[in-house]
């Protein structure tokens, strides 16, 4: 191959590429601590709501886990306008990246509540405490330690998802790397050098949230 | 005035009907024991009083509270009547201390300090003072058992449950939960037990039930029942397990 | 300047739609070729090529598939090659699916009782051999769920094949959207039929799952 690699001349746009890493990384942390929010609502509208409001929560999962992330983002951006509700690309991204994970961790934190024996519920309920009250002390507290890995990965799979909000010019770390190719024409370099900052923010991630459930779900 | 009173109460599962006008009423300090062959009805019962199971027809009126009535708030109900579970149920990421504290701190709003006072209390009741802090998987059966039992004792209940609360545990831990329910009755609580143990139902009850095909097929003291039982069935079912 | 009825829309949007489905078909099922031979390599306990698919498919995990997609368009080009989108989406979809396919189907042999590799290893039989016929005869049977579920996210992955210019479905919606300036209309339309595609997958998929759970 004659071709010789010039990672060199991505120097001068370190600035750039770090602005576009801290941007997916703040994208990835907020949008997950928003999802979960939301999957813990859809989760327990899912189990202990009443029924109509459990068949629009599953609605909304099953559009978001049967169609692109792209899609999704092109339509809450381009397609809401329409409607009235003109958002900026960054926060048309956060809230595509908040739908989407909320989506998928609904039906992963629902797994885990119907995992929990009945008995427990039930032991709950005998003691006098409200569904709700149950389902905050005694449920979920054992629902998110029996699917944190599941979800752990969910996080993951969003992060590296994210890569798409370039797509509308939210500047994360893959529309760093697209300014920086159309300044010095080194895509291949340039986007080597993004993907292997995706690996290890992915391996980082993991290890990170490894430790975080130690650190929560202590031994018992 | 009794404590507890089932009025001809109904409940179907489907097709299948497991209560078939069940009535009996139980005064304060009654020490009840339900024995019956698996199927008779008897757990079912049980979980009628506390409103874990619904009831299609009758009544059942537990410290005043009817606990079918539309307007019932079951968590009123369930503040005064406690239930023990054949399982345990434990709360797994909760100590002991954390399982008994939970119900006062969450329902009753008691404070921490005061909530872990009487944890200390009822644990040191049913043997348990040095395993506080222990968590659920760290405990035998029995001990597990015996710090449901003080879990539901923290909410001072005036009436106990007690589904089948020996039978999942090894025969040699049977006793250290039945001796903690004798002294229970000895202090004047008024329990309604579901269980196999004939001889503790003899000895600690006050008053038998016995169950067959949804009804409550004979009832006297104890004592006199199991001496003479008057029917075939209960003739047939002590034989058995006697 | 040219109308576009709702009619146009959507039929332009369906032709589209077959690539969309071309594209998915041989991701899948090359993803799956490529993804057995990894799977053979991954559990061969040879501590080289073991090395070689766990790194294989940390990458492959590990980065965006949009980033792979764009290695693939620009990577190949540096040997000289003249680069189709096509090409190129074909490739690092492939690849893509077969880190995914492997890393499941690991899984799903790791499910069978260790018991079931030292009976046929008893019996003479080869590594090859006990593959073959003893241990992914009884591995496919639970891996045809979450087989089936992943199929969902290749179709879902073959959109960002649109941003380095395949058209396929979302392409198309973006190229309609420009003409006709209904983005509401248009993104709706595609997503619905990405959902019509999908749907039926994951349901079939959560159905299988349920029957295998009921058997064991």
């Amino acid at each position: 191959m004659s071709y010789k690699l010039q990672f060199a001349e991505l120097l001068p746009y370190w600035n750039v590429l770090l602005y576009g890493l801290a941007f997916t990384i703040v994208l990835t942390v907020v949008s997950t601590v928003a999802g979960i929010a939301v999957g813990t609502a859809g989760a327990a509208a899912r189990t202990f709501g009443p029924g109509w409001l459990g068949r629009v929560v599953a609605v909304y999962v099953e559009l978001i886990r049967n169609t692109p992330f792209i899609v999704q983002l092109f339509f809450i951006f381009f397609g809401l306008p329409a409607l009235g509700l003109k958002l900026s690309e960054t926060t048309a991204a956060f809230l595509a990246m908040v739908i989407n994970l909320g989506a998928y961790s609904t039906e992963i934190i629902r797994a885990g509540i119907e995992a929990v024996p009945k008995g427990h519920i039930e032991a709950g309920l005998s003691l006098a405490m409200s569904k709700w009250e149950v389902l905050r002390h005694v449920v979920l507290n054992q629902a998110f330690r029996k699917i944190y890995p599941a979800l752990s990965s969910q996080i993951i799979i969003v992060m590296l998802g994210s890569a798409v909000v370039s797509q509308i010019s939210a500047e994360d770390l893959t529309y760093a790397a697209n300014f920086v190719a159309s300044r010095n024409f080194r895509n291949f370099e340039v986007y080597l050098l993004a993907a292997l900052a995706y690996l290890l923010l992915a391996l980082l991630t993991r290890s990170l949230l490894r430790a975080l459930g130690r650190v929560i779900f202590k031994a018992r | 005035m009794s404590l507890v009173s089932i009025r001809d109460v109904r409940k179907s599962f489907g097709t299948n009907e497991v209560l078939k006008g069940v009535s009996l009423d139980i005064a304060k300090g009654d020490v009840v024991a339900i024995i019956g062959r698996s199927g008779s009805g008897k757990s079912t019962l049980l979980r009628c009083i506390n409103g874990l199971e619904t009831y299609q027809s009758g009544s059942i009126v537990a410290d005043g509270i009817e606990v079918a009535g539309a307007a019932t708030n079951l968590r009123e109900l369930r503040r005064h009547v406690g239930m023990v579970f054949q399982q345990f149920n434990l709360f797994p990421h909760l100590t002991a201390a954390e399982n008994v504290m939970l119900a006062p701190t969450v329902v009753n709003k008691v404070s921490k300090a005061e909530a872990r006072a009487t944890a200390a209390e009822v644990l040191a009741k049913v043997g348990l003072s040095e395993k506080m802090d222990a968590y659920p998987s760290e405990l035998s059966g029995g001990q597990q058992q015996r710090v449901a039992i003080a879990r539901s004792l923290a909410m001072r209940p005036k009436v106990l449950l007690c589904d089948e609360i020996t039978s999942a545990l090894d025969p040699e831990l049977v006793n250290e939960v039945l001796r903690v329910v004798e002294q229970l009755a000895r202090e004047g609580m008024t329990l309604i037990l579901v269980t196999h143990e004939m001889r503790f139902a003899r000895d600690v009850g006050t008053k038998l039930v016995f169950m067959h095909h949804g009804k409550v097929h004979e009832e006297g003291v104890p004592k006199e029942v199991f001496a003479a039982p008057r029917t075939p069935e209960l003739q047939q079912f002590v034989g058995q397990v006697g | 300047m040219l109308q576009f009825s709702f009619w146009d829309i959507l039929s332009n949007l369906l032709i589209a739609t077959q690539w969309t489905i071309v594209l998915s078909l041989i991701a899948f099922f090359c993803g799956g070729i490529v993804g057995l031979i990894l799977l053979f390599m991954r559990t061969s306990k040879i501590a080289a090529l073991e090395w070689f698919t766990k790194i294989y498919i940390e990458f492959f995990q590990g980065t965006p598939l949009l980033m792979q997609l764009f290695l693939f368009f620009f990577g190949i080009a540096l040997f000289g090659f003249e680069v189709s989108p096509w090409a190129a989406a074909t490739l690092a979809l492939t690849f893509w699916t077969s880190a995914f396919l492997t890393e499941i189907w690991r899984g799903c042999v790791e499910a069978i009782p260790k018991g079931q590799w030292e009976a046929s290893s008893s019996l003479a039989l080869s590594y090859i051999e006990q593959m073959r016929y003893v241990i992914l005869p009884q591995a496919s049977r639970i891996a045809v769920a979450p087989t089936v579920g992943f199929s969902v996210q290749v179709i879902k992955g073959t959109a960002l094949a649109s941003i380095i210019g395949f058209v396929e479905l979302t392409k198309a919606g973006t190229m309609l959207n420009n003409a006709t300036f209904r983005p509401f209309l248009v993104y709706s339309l595609v997503a619905l039929i990405y959902f019509c595609l999908c749907f039926p997958l994951s349901w079939w998929a959560k159905k299988i799952e349920g029957r295998l759970n009921v058997a064991r």
